[in-house]
Order: structure tokens, then sequence, then C-alpha cells
């Protein structure tokens, strides 16, 4: 399979390869995909506190090269972005930034699911930390 | 050493110069039909294709009349097995054959359940090899053929073919057997293995693609198919069509060549595959071989490195893996799902197939260039990280998808 030339380059030199501490209660993390379905992707953000504002991003990918590559775009992609921003990246725009073919599409979907569970559980720890029940953060204004 | 460097001989291999040599005045001046029987331009390439039938035959211990040319393996997996079936349909309708089988009996077999027949796919043990207990006890009085491949092609497992040609004689069954990975490569004799239908392929023994051959029993039993390909009843009815005398010649002498050499070759491949294994075993840890080291090819799975990233890594090297990625159906090896090995075994395996033109420099080559991206790409896989702080990754509730 040929690849497109971002990929390669993501795949050769990727970005943000490595860990943050994840017992930081401003760092997110996000484990998605499996080994035996061929890709795992462990996605983490720093956030700062002050401004909500994503300071740091890394990734560890097990899985094709799309998959290293999409991750390591994604980290790229999540720095300097608020929280709510980050949430709004589209897996699409994943797939059209790096050219990937339809069968790696899966790829791209992944990474937006780790963005996701990575701030999901940014958030989880957050509330944790401030007090707050999981659930009050969705709960509807009462009219 | 000149990049990239083949290690796929399994999948095909190059026409070795001395077969090329032999082929080439049948493109030219030696071009006759070998079925004009009037005319020296006939004579001489029906004589040419006797001789490559010769050449075939001593290569098996057949005779050379047991022997029928087709368009390589695939047809004459489709002409012994579709043959059979449709010849002995009165005798009974089942057939054994095994879960790792080539697809080329597999989709045939399954094609013939849609018209009616009965088909048991053996599992296979952790080694790779089917079970005879197993196989005696699939037998019914219905069964009418067993197909056990000789070698397998992803993981070099060789099956019990005498034994299983034991048993299927002692029960009147005829007995196929897919032996493209095996014969040229491994002593192969039709009798000493009771073996009745026997595929074989040119282009994995430095032959041209595009032609094979079956072998067919004629006699205890004598064995008899119904043709797949109606026409002018070449191959004694059972295969018409205008012989491929440049291809059959190739495959003749092709043959030839591996009978020759066959010791040597086998002596060499074995001392370059044990220095590739051993080497890796000695740069990297968490590397597991799968199936059997009997053969000449090496299929090994990396932990928690997916293959088509591996494969990336070595893109000046050609080998195959087993990763769902590199499929076109995206599903990991069927072969190796089928050892147990887990599918994210299979995800992470490479198959390296050594040949006759592989060289220590080349295999030295692989090792280091393969070391340096496994290493790396181990760093940046998730699973190794969660391994070295003590997780057991059987135990993680995982998300499929």
């Amino acid at each position: 399979m040929a690849y497109s030339n971002k990929v390669v380059d993501h795949y050769e030199n990727p970005r943000n390869v490595g860990s943050l501490p994840k017992d930081d209660v401003n760092v997110g993390t996000g484990l998605v995909g499996a080994p035996e379905c061929g890709d795992v992707m462990k996605l983490q953000v720093k956030v700062n506190p002050e401004t909500g504002v994503i300071d740091d991003a890394k990734f560890k990918t097990f899985g094709c090269g799309s998959a290293i590559a999409s991750s390591s775009l994604a980290t790229e992609w999540l720095k300097g972005k608020t929280v709510e921003q980050a949430l709004a990246i589209k897996n699409t725009e994943i797939v059209a930034e790096l050219s990937l073919p339809p069968v790696k599409i899966h790829c791209s979907v992944l990474a937006e699911d780790a963005i996701k569970a990575a701030i999901a559980d940014y958030k989880k720890k957050q509330d944790e930390a401030k007090g707050v029940q999981p659930a009050a953060e969705h709960a509807q204004p009462s009219a | 050493m000149k990049l990239p460097i083949y290690m796929d001989y399994h999948a095909t291999t190059p026409v070795d110069p001395r077969v090329l040599d032999a082929m080439m005045p049948y493109f030219r001046e030696k071009f006759g039909n070998a079925a004009s029987r009037n005319h020296p331009f006939g004579w001489e390439a029906e004589d040419a294709v006797e001789a490559a039938r010769k050449q075939v035959a001593d290569l098996i211990g057949a005779n050379a009349k047991e022997l029928i040319f087709t368009s390589g393996a695939t047809e004459s997996n489709n002409l012994a097995i579709k043959g059979v079936a449709e010849m002995y349909r009165e005798k009974g309708n089942h057939i054994i054959t095994c879960v790792t089988e080539h697809k080329a009996v597999i989709d045939t077999c399954k094609k013939l359940e849609k018209q009616g027949l009965r088909v048991t796919y053996l599992p296979v043990q952790k080694d790779g090899r089917i079970d005879l207990d197993e196989l005696r006890a699939a037998i019914t009085d219905k069964t009418i053929l067993i197909t056990i491949m000789t070698a397998n092609n992803e993981i070099g497992v060789v099956q019990p073919i005498a034994e299983i040609g034991a048993i299927a004689k002692e029960r009147g069954i005829l007995f196929h057997t897919d032996a493209v990975q095996a014969v040229g490569k491994i002593p192969f004799d039709v009798n000493a293995l009771k073996v009745d239908l026997v595929s074989i392929s040119a282009h994995k023994i430095y032959g041209p693609k595009g032609v094979g051959a079956l072998y067919v029993r004629r006699r205890n039993p004598r064995v008899l198919l119904a043709e797949q390909i109606s026409g002018g009843g070449h191959e004694r009815g059972m295969r018409s069509g205008t012989l491929n005398v440049t291809g059959i010649v190739g495959l003749g002498k092709a043959a030839e060549l591996c009978r020759q050499d066959m010791e040597k070759d086998t002596e060499r491949l074995r001392t370059l595959r044990d220095r590739l294994n051993q080497k890796l075993h000695e740069n990297l840890d968490e590397i597991y071989i799968n199936g059997s080291m009997e053969h000449r090819l090496l299929n090994i799975s990396f932990a928690y490195v997916e293959g088509e990233s591996l494969l990336m890594g070595i893109n000046d090297v050609a080998v195959s893996s087993g990763s769902a990625c590199t499929s076109a159906s995206l599903e990991p090896s069927y072969v190796l799902k089928a050892l147990g090995a887990g599918d994210d075994l299979a995800h992470s395996s490479i198959r390296f197939g050594l040949g006759r033109w592989t060289t220590d420099e080349e295999v030295d080559y692989v090792v280091d260039k393969l070391t340096k991206v496994v290493r790396r790409l181990r760093e940046m896989s998730p699973l190794y990280e969660m391994v070295k702080e003590g997780v057991d990754l059987s135990k993680m509730q995982w998300v499929t998808h």
C-alpha cells in the first residue's frame, strides 16, 4: 500500500511520543482500541488549569503507519487548543490532512475517540478534585 | 548488496537463469503446438513437453504418464478436488480438509458445500499439525477425499503426510495434497507417502508463473477425474487447452535443478535461516516463532509491535505479514489464528522467506534494520509500556472496534 508523504513523515518523525504523569490532576489519559484488533492508542493531554488551554499532548500507539500518523497529528493539533476546541476536532479533518484511503478511516476514528477519552478523563479528575459528583456536570438546570 | 532485498520466496521466486535459458528457444524457433501431430514443429514441442513431464515425475518418484500440466497450483487444486467430487459422486459426498489450507483448497471446498457436498475442516494443534485421531474419527463411509497440504505457506509446518496417506489407503479414500511449498524443497515421493493427487507450482521453485502440474495416480488405485476445462482432450482428457510449452519446459528444468541441488540448497538455507533466527533472538526480547522450524521459512511475531508499521520501517526489505492491515480483508491471518496464538500475535507477525539467492550479508542487514525498527516502535507502543509497568494485558478491558 502506498502512503501519503504526510503519513510517512509522521511515521518516521512522530511528534510528541511519550507519556505524561497519569496521576497528575491536570493530565487526562485516553486509551482506546484493542490489541486483537491491531491498534491501541494512548493519548494524553496536560491542561493549564488557569486558562483551560492544552499545554502539552503526548501519545503512544500500537498500530499501522496510518494509526501512528493519526495520533501524532492529533497531538500536534491539540497543543494550544482549549478543551472545548479540542472536542471539536473531527476524524474527517484527520482523513483530509493525511489523505487516508478508505480502509484507513478507522485509524482517524480511533484518534478522535482517543482525544475524547483523554478529555473525558481530564474532566472527571477535575470534578473529583473539586468534589463535584460526576453526574452533576451533565445535569440540566431545572426550569 | 543490492536494495531492496527480496525475502519473500514463499510468495514467489525469480526464474533461475538456467530455467530461462531452457525456455527461450520455445518462444521463437521451437514455437510449435504440442498437439500438432503431423509436422516437425509439433513433434519438437511434444518432445519438449514429454521431457519436462519426466523431469517433474522424477522429482516426486512418479511415472511421467501420471502428470498433467495446468496453469498453476490453484487450478491443480480445483481440478483435483472438484474432479474427484464430480467423478465419485455415486460413491460418496464427503471431503475432509483442514482449517490452515490455502484459499485455493478452502474456497474450492466451500463452493462444493454450496452444491450439496459435506466438508469437514479439521482443526490444527498448537504445532500446526492435524490430529490423526481426529482425522480417523472424521471419516465416514461417504468420505471420498482427504485433502491436506504438505507444507504450510505461512508457517512452514509440514503435515504428517505419510501417516495420512496410510490412513486414506486403509480406508480406500483418495488423498490429495497441495505440495506447492514442499515439492522441490524437501524429499517427496508419491509412493512412500501414499498420495493419489499432488498439486505442484513452477513459480515457487524458480520456474515461471502461470504453469503447474497435478500428479494423478494411475495404479493402485487408478484415479479418475471429471475434467473441469473441456475442449480438445489434451492431457488424457483431464485438462484441455493448448499446452503452455515454454512454461512447461521451464517447470521441467526448475524441477530438475531442485532435484540436483536439493541437499546443498537445504543445508545452505538452514544455515541462513538459523543465522536470522539466532541473531534476532540475541537482539530482541519477546519474539515468538509461529509454526515450525522444520522448513526454510521463518514466521516470527514481534510482540507489542504491529506488523504493517514494522513493514513500513523496513521498506527496503520485501517480506510478508499476517497483520490484518496488510490484507484486503482487514482480518489477521486465519492460519495464525488457527494455531491459537491470539489475534494480537497474528497482527505482529512477519514471514521471512529465504531462497536460492539469499546471502549472509542480506540476513545481517535485515536483522540490523529490524532490530532498530522494533526497538523504535516498542518505544512508541503503549502495550510495551504497560507490560514494562507490570500490567497484564490479557486482564485489561479493551474496547474492541
